[in-house]
């Protein structure tokens, strides 16, 4: 009963449609390979020849891009992203368990007093937050990017860990109680083995945030050899205007570690990006 | 007894994550309110309380309104490119006869989102550069010579390139929202509609739109208060400017704090946007419970 399905659908109206979503993929695609193309082009090169590919490969770009500063601010990124990572887990998975565990108002007051930061956009806090971590000295420290953005992931990551923590069937953890079990080993047992999934989503939200975070780590930080990747990329094209090629494969550098995670686990990776606003 | 003892426990567990909060975001919350009552720089020792000084010269400052203007384009072409259109492409990608070329389409709309702001903003450089660029080069090479610009440099245009960036970035990302919404929606109520004789279009409007109206909602919210906290892309594209065109209210708020030292008054600014995004995001916390759904 089924008609074959095509690639290309058959009718009129469904062929400019394709039409339209191959010109918006164009759209999309083609300043990224041109990106990858010229960052193996010399200046000259794509001064006369914004278009074509490159005559002569200039691989040197890359290791130019890296010994001029990417590798620093690389560094810096992976000691960021996963001093957050394990912070975040940490704290958001202990707060969740908390508040799954208080009896009473008050595990509603504390979840409550978690929540209403979502609604806060981190500039409102950014000027103070300047003020203290310059005051106590943070400000030329990696904590002053890791500690602002473990906050800053809190409520949404115990949001998703707390719903998914309700979930857990109390039996276990009523058999665990019987046995004499402690409520640390309630937790390490029972409940962080089995919210591995959402325990990977938030992994995939942090990353994906403390990779890419830009205003914190422009305004808190104080010290250049700190920076992060965003903002290296800044410096590195100030410093470098005319060799764009070299800029470009700084760029093309940056982009590779995401690349990975979403490639290893695309899947995975889109759940993770689309969860808090599916929850919400 | 048992039950205080268990939740002292609990309480014990909250302390870290809680103390987080308390100091990261409650405590500058805090001061920034403080803050916005007060004259000072950077490297003065004392404050000056000013009252409501800082709330009065808002008003009267024409680079606030400039912001705000900003802004709100912002939100408007946001929401009519990633909301609206988005929700149009997601349901055509979802229909059977794209079923075959789905995936194709949905990975590539979705690779920007892989990309940080700071590399589509690098990016968008070298694509509006006026003499080498992407953009004015392609004009030149299909002969529409007059369509060049300098994009970024142009009073007229630099807005609008620089909210064409974000629009070319979240696109697919909202479209994947939309499309995780549609892909809920129970099969049965389009084979129902089919049978009664609905086609295509009458049934974007009478299934899938009313279906998915809270993941509208949804990204109504975030594409509005992202517009509406917009820094990173008119700060590396343009820094506000030429003149203050591109100016919008977090980057007012960064150069009348850190460039201008101005940092009382540049605490107003802040709760400016925390008033707009805080009302815009509890809209969205109490008209759908987040804080409270439990397990079904």
């Amino acid at each position: 009963m089924k008609k074959k399905e095509t690639v290309i659908p058959r009718s009129i109206s469904g062929k400019i449609i394709f039409l339209f979503c191959i010109l918006l993929s164009v759209i999309i695609i083609y300043p990224l390979t041109w990106i990858i193309m010229s960052s193996f082009k010399d200046y000259m090169s794509i001064y006369q020849d914004v278009w074509g590919l490159p005559g002569e490969w200039h691989f040197e770009n890359y290791v130019r891009a890296w010994t001029r500063g990417i590798s620093q601010y690389f560094v810096n990124s992976i000691i960021v992203t996963v001093a957050t990572l394990v912070g975040e887990l940490f704290m958001a998975s202990t707060l969740a368990f908390g508040i799954t565990q208080l009896r009473g108002k008050i595990g509603y007051v504390a979840f409550l007093l978690v929540m209403v930061c979502l609604l806060l956009s981190p500039q409102v806090c950014v000027l103070p937050l300047f003020m203290l971590l310059r005051s106590v000295g943070l400000n030329k420290t990696y904590l002053a990017m890791i500690l602002p953005y473990i906050a800053f992931r809190l409520p949404m990551s115990v949001m998703l860990i707390r719903s998914f923590f309700v979930g857990i069937s109390k039996e276990m953890e009523e058999a665990a109680i019987i046995d004499g079990a402690s409520l640390w080993q309630i937790f390490s047992k029972i409940y962080v083995p089995l919210s591995k999934p959402i325990l990977s989503t938030v992994t995939i939200m942090t990353i994906y945030y403390a990779w890419n975070e830009f205003l914190f780590a422009t305004i808190l930080v104080d010290s250049s050899s700190l920076r992060t990747i965003p903002v290296g990329l800044m410096v590195f094209r100030d410093g470098l205007m005319t060799e764009w090629g070299v800029v470009m494969a700084g760029m093309v550098i940056s982009c590779i570690p995401l690349i990975i995670v979403y490639l290893s686990m695309s899947r995975n990776f889109i759940r993770g990006l689309t969860a808090g606003a599916v929850k919400g | 007894m048992n039950t205080r003892k268990k939740n002292l426990g609990a309480f014990f567990f909250c302390i870290p994550g809680l103390l987080m909060l308390a100091i990261f975001v409650y405590f500058p919350l805090i001061e920034n309110i403080i803050y916005s009552f007060q004259s000072f720089s950077l490297s003065s020792t004392s404050r000056e309380f000013v009252g409501l000084n800082n709330y009065r010269e808002l008003f009267s400052d024409p680079i606030i309104w400039q912001s705000i203007k900003n802004n709100l384009l912002y939100a408007v072409i946001s929401i009519l490119f990633q909301v609206v259109f988005g929700l149009v492409v997601a349901a055509i990608l979802e229909d059977k006869v794209f079923r075959k070329s789905e995936s194709f389409f949905q990975t590539i709309f979705f690779i920007p989102t892989l990309l940080s702001l700071t590399v589509v903003c690098l990016l968008f450089e070298f694509v509006y550069n006026p003499q080498m660029g992407l953009l004015n080069s392609f004009f030149e090479a299909v002969g529409l010579d007059s369509l060049t610009r300098i994009w970024l440099g142009n009073k007229d245009t630099a807005m609008l390139s620089i909210i064409a960036v974000s629009q070319w970035q979240s696109f697919g990302y909202i479209t994947m929202l939309f499309i995780v919404a549609i892909q809920k929606i129970p099969a049965d109520l389009y084979e129902a509609a089919i049978v009664d004789g609905a086609g295509k279009i009458r049934r974007f409007f009478t299934i899938t739109c009313p279906m998915v109206r809270q993941m509208f909602f949804v990204t109504m919210v975030l594409t509005v208060s992202g517009a509406f906290t917009v820094f990173n892309e008119p700060y590396i594209l343009t820094g506000g400017g030429p003149g203050t065109a591109t100016m919008v209210l977090s980057l007012h708020m960064y150069q009348t704090g850190f460039v201008k030292n101005r940092m009382g008054y540049a605490s107003a600014i802040a709760m400016l946007i925390f008033v707009i995004t805080a009302i815009l995001s509890s809209v969205q916390f109490f008209s759908f419970g987040t804080g409270k759904e439990e397990r079904e």
